[in-house]
């Protein structure tokens, strides 16, 4: 059973991470999603001082409020005219070290290791189960990150052509009334919720892998949004899958192997992908010149 | 009191603090071809982009149709500068100009085969029906500035922006678009285009606004487009300009 739950909760962090990555990289800010990742961590550690527990929602709301407060944190030391990866740089370092000292000034009575909110804990979700009226309804893991996937994608399904349009052409979005910074607003929630659901299984770190990692692979692949958007899901669950039994065979960090596992099968499209990888440019020149020969 | 398709009073806009736009004010008749002429910064792009409400002015007012932007938005179509997208994103020619159709949706349709229909259409107007299947990045640049003017004609407007539609097209291309702009123009719509090329300013446009960070002048353009307005807005490379009618284009 144990290697059910694991690999479930793998693929539910993948398949959410997929989805959301494909706009981040769309829109050329997997660096933001990066940020997003490391300054939530102040917003669970004051969620947890807050409530003594880890109570999940709590956390949840904590972390999606430093997730916005970030976004618009950057955002706004842009517009002072900072160049935009020291804006980001300069953002999440600052936060992620306040939630740093939050914990490790309070290690003592919380019950909330830095190690596990780098690196999570995916080998242990089973035995954080969900009990309702006595009944054990399965990992706690399992359920908050369904929810989360659940959300993220009658979110995203609902508006698709929104978040298309915003990504591709903001201002023809802008010119037919779509309010553009809303659904960047909304897109950056949703990154900042998924993140810490994700955030006790594979960690703080690795999260990052999950959400640009997939998504970019599977813009190798293919010519189609929707396409890219299943293909990143498929290629996070490939990911986890074999992660995990990396893992198993060579005894190591379980979140650890399947973001390497994603990394691999990045290089693989890289040299491969019939549409963009290398192998295919070469042949293409190939042709070419054997053409104009 | 008959309404113009766009009327702007007093318009000053800003990036940070320093004004790109100062003041201008200006009327556009309905159903003619109007060109924007100005030198490189002369804020052309920005000026269409603060019609659209797409970045904040710092004061005056517009009006389409004798009504806000916000409440005329199915009626004005756009086609910004090419750059201004990431021609590697993951979809194809027809996909784009269905986007033209997102504003007619409202919230939460999606576009179907109706859309569909209309963007094979628009992209037939601009001959190019058979590349509907091809990813944007494999289209060459006059080819991606057709799927943008088609885009356009989805958004089935009465008055069209085009920032620099003529870029990086070639001289088949820019006669295929101008032609399209005189077929729009004969059905009463009313198109305004950012052009850069003056040796074709006579030919093309019926109504000019020379623009340099103020409005130099705006009107018909054979009572506009004279040596001394163009020194106005171009300043020192007058040299060059001065007899622009009489040099047929090309030996420019
Ligand atoms: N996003 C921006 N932030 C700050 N300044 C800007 C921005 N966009 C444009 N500007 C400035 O505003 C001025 C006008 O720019 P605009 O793009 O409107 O010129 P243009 O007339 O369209 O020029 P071009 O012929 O090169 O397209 C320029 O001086 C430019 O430097
Ligand atoms: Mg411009």
């Amino acid at each position: 059973m144990a290697d059910f739950w694991i690999i479930l909760t793998g693929t539910l962090v993948a398949a959410t991470c997929g989805v959301l990555g494909c706009f981040l990289v769309l829109r050329k800010m997997a660096m933001v999603g990066d940020a997003i990742s490391h300054s939530v961590l102040p917003g669970i550690a004051i969620a947890f001082l807050i409530s003594g527990s880890r109570d999940s929602i709590l956390m949840l709301a904590g972390a999606a409020v430093l997730g916005l407060i970030t976004v618009f944190l950057i955002q706004s030391l842009q517009n002072g005219g900072l160049q935009s990866d020291a804006s980001i740089g300069i953002v999440f370092t600052a936060l992620f070290a306040i939630g740093v000292i939050l914990i490790s000034r309070n290690a003592a009575h919380i019950d909330l290791d830095l190690d596990c909110v780098l690196f999570g804990e995916i080998a242990y979700v089973q035995w954080d189960t969900l009990i309702i009226n006595g009944y054990d309804m399965g990992p706690a893991a399992v359920w908050l990150l369904g929810g989360t996937l659940l959300v993220v994608l009658i979110v995203i399904g609902l508006f698709y052509k929104q978040f298309k349009l915003c990504a591709f052409d903001p201002a023809l979005a802008a010119a037919v009334g779509i309010p553009v910074a809303l659904f960047h607003y909304l897109l950056m929630g949703l990154v900042s919720l998924s993140t810490v659901a994700s955030f006790e299984s594979v960690g703080a770190i690795l999260v990052v892998g999950m959400l640009i990692v997939p998504a970019s692979t599977a813009y190798l692949l293919t010519d189609r949004l929707s396409v890219m958007l299943i293909y990143s899901v498929l290629i996070g669950a490939a990911s986890s899958i074999g992660g995990y039994y990396a893992a198993k065979w060579l005894d190591a960090s379980i979140a650890g192997s399947m973001i390497t596992v994603a990394g691999l099968l990045f290089v693989l499209a890289f040299v491969f992908s019939p549409l963009h990888g290398l192998v295919a440019r070469y042949h293409k020149r190939r042709s070419l010149k054997a053409a104009s020969a | 009191m008959t309404t113009y398709p766009l009327e702007v009073n007093r318009l000053t806009v800003a990036y940070q603090k320093k004004p790109v736009l100062n003041s201008v004010s200006f009327q556009i008749p309905s159903g003619k071809l109007i060109g924007v002429l100005g030198p490189n910064g002369a804020g052309k792009s920005t000026l269409l982009k603060a019609v659209l409400g797409l970045i904040p002015k710092v004061e005056g007012d517009v009006s389409i149709f004798g009504r806000p932007y916000r409440e005329q938005r199915k009626s004005v179509g756009y086609v910004p500068q090419r750059e201004s997208v990431d021609w590697d994103f993951p979809t194809n020619a027809l996909d784009v100009v269905m986007m033209g159709r997102y504003g007619h949706l409202g919230w939460f349709r999606r576009p179907g085969a109706k859309e569909r229909d209309i963007a094979m259409e628009c992209l037939g107007k601009v001959g190019m029906a058979d590349y509907a299947g091809r990813q944007i990045s494999q289209l060459s640049g006059g080819q991606q500035q057709r799927v943008f003017l088609a885009r356009a004609l989805a958004q089935s407007a009465n008055l069209y922006f085009m920032d620099e539609p003529f870029a990086g097209v070639d001289a088949t291309t820019e006669k295929a678009i101008i032609q399209l702009l005189h077929e729009l123009k004969d059905q009463g719509k009313t198109v305004m285009v950012v052009h850069h090329d003056l040796s074709t300013v006579q030919e093309y446009f019926d109504h000019i606004l020379l623009l340099n960070g103020e409005l130099v002048a705006a009107g018909p353009t054979k009572d506009i487009f004279t040596p001394n307005h163009l020194q106005k807005t171009y300043g020192g490379r007058i040299a060059m300009l001065q007899d622009f009618a009489a040099v047929p284009a090309g030996q420019v």
